[in-house]
């Protein structure tokens, strides 16, 4: 028996799948090609947002083997400090000059990045780095700690409550042609995600700190004998994906005005995971793209109203969608890394 | 290893220094050290908590249990000493409605402890015994067979929802009924003895068990985990959104709404004439409480029996080689898939039976008491008892789940009256503090201090803890030059 019949039903089925979904949209676009531009630039933008989470996930997983579970709450306190600083310090509301929106943007997205950083570098100090030896399911476990313990920080500043932000980005159109909308809303969005992603691109493959990140999640061993201080790449390593969190905080809570909940990272934070997943953890354009898959997937299955099944099951479908990545194709869209799938 | 240290500085300053310690018998050293400790208990009661002369006897009854090695006692030439102590735990349990709680209420003439106050009530004792038999239920899949579960709510939700089907009137159109106890005659949908929807709940939640488990078995370690977690997340959205399933008008769930109401168990009229079981418990009135508390036991008990039959069977054994070495488990003839579609087939059974129980007891099934946090909460149940080891998993569930019931409001309502607004020791906030909105905060940091300080928990199992402290062949996640 050469090639069970299993090697030929997955990928008719998965062919059979994502052809559904191609002919569901094509026929969306058919009935209403501008409203589906309107919703495709909204997977574009919670695309961006998910990829600066999903590269947390995947920076720490590409380095450590561990699903860093915190990093969803990390994330949810990077959106509390950035609404902290921009409605409560700069005072931002519905209509804002342009000069304070910028800096008051810029000054809470690096605030957010800086405290995110700080707090993911201190978890991997106290909670992770003593695990380093123990059996591989320890460190997970002390993770889904951690981020309990990171939801209750967030009840005792905020209350148990969801923090409403209101909506003070300018929601007055960039474009408008056809009955296509682009508001300067999703335009900023790109502003703040875009350079950092260019940054952290800059930084892991043109930077020395960078090639000691790449070379440590190759292999530690070999590393620690070329001199690089592994302890420390590892913690620099937490520090950016907290600080990558801390600006998908900041877009999370400005972004159409946010309604944080304490557990709303922890939501979030699986999606991205997920989308990580779908683009190959480990893999950082894998994360990318995943996310913007994700993005896309999730804008239209809320927003198109033809044969959707709405926004009550984008959860349902985003966890079927990293079920059968993890289970038919655990390497993802792009990675070579698999260190558990096989 | 300090803590001990310190014990050792203070013993001998008071003229016991190692080498005498160690030269008493090991009978006098136990009695000293449980007299010790249950002294201390007795002053902090005194001082702190509310006295009953009563306290003398529970500490009696603790020393007569603790101090002698009931272990290795043998009557007639049989080892019959380590049934001893589980069966004088049993009575406790057993009598614990008569001399405990009666008829819904704490035993006044009880005492009360520092800070946790009174003793469980009834209807915590209930749910103690719902969640030591859903942990024990994981603790087949995380604790013998070693695969990290973090979906475990959605056999709790199978379970629960299996009740809400078969006996209720949720399925309007049809009408059927096996043995159902208190349901008014004419009363649509499906009514089954709740004795059978226990089974049929298991057995139905452990198929979708074995549905979750096999395309997703293969995968090891963080990545089941993950997996288990999407399951874990999808059936609650469907028990959410299961009222239109699909548009298609067809209610399955009733959606947020909930299935209310389950019948109660009961034995009906010719069980109850001649065996003087209850008829149905919810004639019982305040009673109710110990009736569905004694059947608990029964559940928690056969779960016990299950557990340690199976730990130590053929297929136990395989859990456990495959918990230590995957690969060397493979090599050695066990086969992975099978061995491990069981332990979770296991597993979902007594989550499936747990939570059908508990839907009876409650008499409602809601979609949002299933949550990511009840999975959590029954894995820390399991981890700081101790993986792998029954007794130390019971103490976790019963632990955690009076905490969460009763432990934490009044510890908080301690605290607040202690140090909070006019608080009557001295004052340090000023708002009330509402220390049960900080439970699965308290629990993650149990979480990170179990795992940092005690991986193997507080009861382990002698087996498991080797594992932690020598490590065993699992791809240490890290192991170069720290």
């Amino acid at each position: 028996m050469s090639r069970s019949y299993g090697a030929y039903v997955m990928p008719a089925l998965a062919t059979a799948l994502v052809g559904g979904l191609i002919a569901v949209l094509v026929a969306n676009f058919i009935k209403g090609p501008a409203y589906f531009t309107d919703i495709a630039f909204i997977g574009l933008t919670l695309g961006s947002l998910y990829a600066l989470v999903a590269l947390g996930y995947t920076l720490v997983y590409g380095i450590l083997e561990l699903i860093n579970f915190a990093h969803g709450d990390v994330f949810m306190l990077g959106s509390l400090f950035a609404a902290t600083s921009a409605v409560s310090w700069f005072g931002l509301g519905a209509h804002n000059s342009t000069g304070k929106l910028i800096l008051a943007i810029f000054v809470s997205l690096l605030f957010a990045m800086v405290c995110c950083g700080l707090i993911n570098a201190t978890i991997e100090r106290v909670a992770y780095r003593p695990l380093r030896g123990a059996p591989r399911l320890a460190p997970l476990i002390t993770a889904i700690g951690m981020s309990f313990i990171l939801q209750n920080v967030a009840i005792a500043w905020k209350g148990p409550g969801y923090t409403s932000v209101p909506r003070v980005l300018p929601t007055s159109n960039v474009f408008s042609t056809h009955g296509i909308t682009y508001t300067w809303e999703k335009l900023i969005v790109l502003f703040v995600t875009v350079p950092v992603l260019i940054a952290l691109v800059y930084l892991v493959q043109r930077t020395k700190q960078g090639k000691a990140m790449r070379a440590t999640a190759q292999d530690r061993d070999a590393a620690a004998m070329m001199g690089i201080d592994v302890n420390s790449t590892i913690s620099f390593t937490f520090l950016i994906a907290g600080a990558l969190a801390g600006a998908g905080g900041l877009i999370f809570a400005l972004y159409r005005g946010g309604q944080i909940h304490y557990d709303s990272g922890f939501r979030l934070g699986l999606i991205a995971f997920t989308a990580a997943v779908l683009g190959g953890i480990g893999n950082l354009p894998g994360a990318v793209l995943g996310a913007l898959v994700i993005g896309f997937i999730q804008a239209f299955n809320e927003g198109l109203l033809h044969y959707m099944p709405g926004s009550d099951w984008t959860e349902s479908i985003v966890f079927s969608i990293l079920i059968l990545i993890l289970v038919f194709r655990p390497e993802g869209l792009l990675g070579e890394r698999t260190p558990e799938g096989g | 290893m300090r803590i001990s240290a310190g014990w050792w500085a203070v013993l001998g300053l008071v003229g016991l220094p190692k080498s005498r310690w160690r030269g008493f018998a090991p009978l006098v050293r136990r009695a000293v050290k449980a007299g010790v400790w249950v002294v201390i208990g007795l002053i902090l009661i005194r001082l702190f908590g509310v006295w009953k002369w009563s306290a003398l006897a529970i500490a009696g009854a603790i020393l007569v249990l603790v101090i002698p090695r009931y272990a290795r006692a043998t009557v007639g030439g049989y080892r019959v000493g380590r049934f001893i102590i589980p069966v004088a735990v049993l009575g406790i349990a057993i009598s614990y409605p008569f001399w405990g709680a009666s008829h819904g209420a704490v035993n006044p003439g009880l005492p009360q402890l520092p800070i946790f106050k009174t003793f469980p009530q009834m209807s915590t004792m209930v749910s103690m015994g719902v969640y030591a038999m859903m942990a024990l239920g994981l603790n087949f899949v995380v604790g013998y067979a070693g695969l990290l579960d973090l979906g475990y709510v959605a056999f709790f939700a199978m379970g629960t929802y299996s009740a809400g089907w078969f006996a209720s009137s949720q399925f309007g159109h049809q009408n059927l009924r096996i043995g159902a106890i208190g349901v008014t005659p004419g009363l649509a949908g499906f009514h089954f003895s709740i004795w059978l929807v226990l089974i049929m709940a298991g057995i139905a939640t452990a198929l979708i068990g074995v549905l979750i488990g096999l395309p997703t078995l293969r995968l090891r370690g963080d990545y089941l985990a993950i997996v288990t977690l999407g399951f874990g997340e999808i059936v609650p959205q469907i028990a959410t959104n299961g009222d239109n399933l699909f548009g298609t008008g067809f209610n399955l769930t009733n959606g947020t709404g909930g299935i209310s109401p389950i019948d109660p168990p009961g034995f009906g009229n010719w069980i109850g004439h001649h065996l003087h079981l209850p008829v149905n418990y919810l004639t019982l009135g305040t009673n109710a409480d110990r009736a569905f508390y004694w059947t608990v036991l029964v559940l928690v008990l056969i779960t016990i029996f299950c557990s340690a039959r199976l730990r130590d069977s053929r297929l136990g054994r395989a859990w456990i080689a495959i918990r230590e070495d995957e690969v060397a488990a493979a090599a050695m003839g066990v086969p992975l898939m099978r061995t491990k579609t069981w332990s979770y087939a296991t597993g979902a059974f007594f989550g499936g039976v747990g939570g059908a129980f508990y839907a009876s007891y409650v008499g409602a099934a809601f979609p949002d008491t299933f949550n990511f946090q009840i999975s959590v909460v029954i894995l820390v149940m399991v981890i700081l008892g101790g993986m792998g080891n029954i007794w130390g998993v019971i103490f976790g569930a019963c632990f955690l789940e009076y905490l969460d019931q009763e432990g934490l409001p009044n510890i908080g309502s301690w605290l607040n009256g202690h140090f909070g607004p006019g608080g009557s020791t001295f004052q340090v906030w000023h708002k009330t503090l509402d220390v049960p909105n900080y439970e699965y905060g308290i629990f993650g940091i149990i979480l990170v201090i179990v795992m940092l300080t005690r991986p193997e928990g507080l009861i382990p199992s002698r087996r498991r803890a080797a594992e932690f402290h020598e490590g065993v062949h699992d791809e240490p996640l890290y192991d170069a030059a720290a």
